[in-house]
């Protein structure tokens, strides 16, 4: 299937090298295959697949990753500007939403 | 189910389920209180013994929860203590969907129930090969796909979420539509307020439908670009297509909101979407919402316009 990509260079994914152990929990958790592993090191192998899921950073154990994540609603996010507070989602339980 | 209204019964009770007859040794899944998820996990395990955890999310998915924060560390390391998991199961290992990963900390659920954390594939239907392989996801097993039957089921709660504002628009487009020489007219109001409402739904169904299924093959990486151009060539299209004697005033008002209506709409979508990340979404927001609303004012002022 022809993959689907969105803007580049927009996320905020940041890995420092230094505190990486190579432990290769990111590329586990990843749903888009951002990572490789180098040796002993993660390296960002095609940040503009990163969608801002904060898996990676949640899941690293030294906390060597960083992205502020969040939700991707259009609607959640004018709430967020309006209101001044981060966006959140409540589409009211649905499914599949957010 | 998939519409996004009464949804509240599709919950199952939280607690320890289990598929065939588990020992001390056979897995342990964990699942959210989704039934839909939970059925299908069941259906996936089909002809196993394993263990089911299902972590209470208010009923919605793994994915949905995690990004909310009803599925995580807190409420796994919880439900492991309240269902005694240690004395139930020899070994010390929970399969945890990958996609619950967001809210999941692997480190800090072994720290706090000494659990340790394998992530499972993202497709059930994997997971008889992932157990069978000693729960080892292949690499193909952890990407995350979005197929046109993925984002067409996704539509109709896209709609769904839309019924207020398109009654409050709908009313709008009445009341304006009433508005001519006469200072305000009934009839008028009827016969300008059907249009625009058909024009109405035109572009949402374009935005929130059309956008959704044809989305690879719409050029453009922005939602609402995608949808001003799919809204533009429908307009135009009913425009050649369809014999009217609107004026031209009518017609540039067409041109003009329908292609904001559909961004707006596509670009709603990203919120489903399985790869949009939200920094992208806030970038194309704060260039497309001025665009979409000063397009939206062009349009009314020719509507009203032509009208006198
Ligand atoms: S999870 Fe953290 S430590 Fe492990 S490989 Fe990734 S960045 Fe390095
Ligand atoms: S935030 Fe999510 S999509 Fe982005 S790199 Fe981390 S795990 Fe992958």
């Amino acid at each position: 299937m022809k993959e689907l990509r969105y803007l580049e260079n927009v996320t905020t994914l940041e890995l420092n090298i230094d505190t990486c152990i190579g432990c290769g929990m990111c590329l586990n958790v990843c749903p888009h295959a951002v990572f490789v592993l180098h040796g002993n090191k993660a390296a960002i192998m095609d940040r503009n697949r990163c969608m801002e899921c904060g898996a990676c950073a949640g899941n690293c154990p030294v906390d060597a990753l960083a992205v502020k994540a969040g939700v991707g609603c259009a609607s959640a996010i004018i709430h967020g500007w309006l209101t001044g507070k981060e966006p959140s989602c409540d589409c009211g339980g649905g499914a599949d939403c957010c | 189910m998939r519409w996004g209204i009464g949804r509240n019964r599709y919950r199952i009770a939280p607690g320890l389920y289990a598929v065939g007859v588990p020992n001390d040794q056979s897995p342990v899944l964990v699942s959210a209180n989704y039934k839909m998820s939970f059925d299908l996990l069941r259906r996936s395990l089909a002809g196993l013994d394993a263990w089911l955890l299902v972590i209470d999310t208010k009923g919605i998915n793994v994915w949905c929860a995690a990004g909310k924060g009803t599925f995580g560390t807190r409420e796994i390391v919880q439900r492991v203590g309240h269902c005694e998991l240690d004395r139930l199961v020899s070994h010390r290992t929970l399969i945890v969907p990958q996609l619950g990963a967001p809210g999941v900390a692997v480190h800090r659920v072994k720290h706090d129930c000494g659990f340790s954390v394998v992530y499972g594939p993202v497709r059930a239907m994997d997971l008889k090969v992932f157990l069978a392989a000693g729960m080892k996801a292949t690499e193909a097993m952890r990407r995350v796909g979005f197929s046109t039957l993925d984002r067409l089921v996704l539509t109709p709660v896209e709609l769904t979420g839309m019924i207020k504002s398109i009654l409050g628009a709908a009313l709008l487009l009445f009341i304006v539509g009433g508005i001519g020489p006469g200072w305000f007219s009934l009839t008028a109001a009827w016969d300008r307020g059907t249009v625009a409402l058909g024009c109405l739904l035109t572009g949402i169904m374009v935005g929130a439908v059309g956008v959704p299924v044809l989305l690879p093959w719409i050029p453009g990486r922005a939602f609402s670009i995608k949808g001003a151009m799919f809204g533009l060539l429908v307009s135009l299209l009913m425009l050649a297509g369809i014999e009217t004697d609107s004026s031209l005033p009518e017609n540039m008002a067409l041109l003009l909101a329908l292609p904001a209506v559909s961004s707006y709409c596509a670009m709603n979508f990203t919120g489903s979407t399985t790869f949009t990340s939200p920094s992208g979404v806030e970038k194309e927001m704060r260039r497309a919402i001025p665009a979409q609303l000063a397009a939206l004012l062009m349009a009314g002022i020719f509507w009203i316009g032509a009208a006198f």
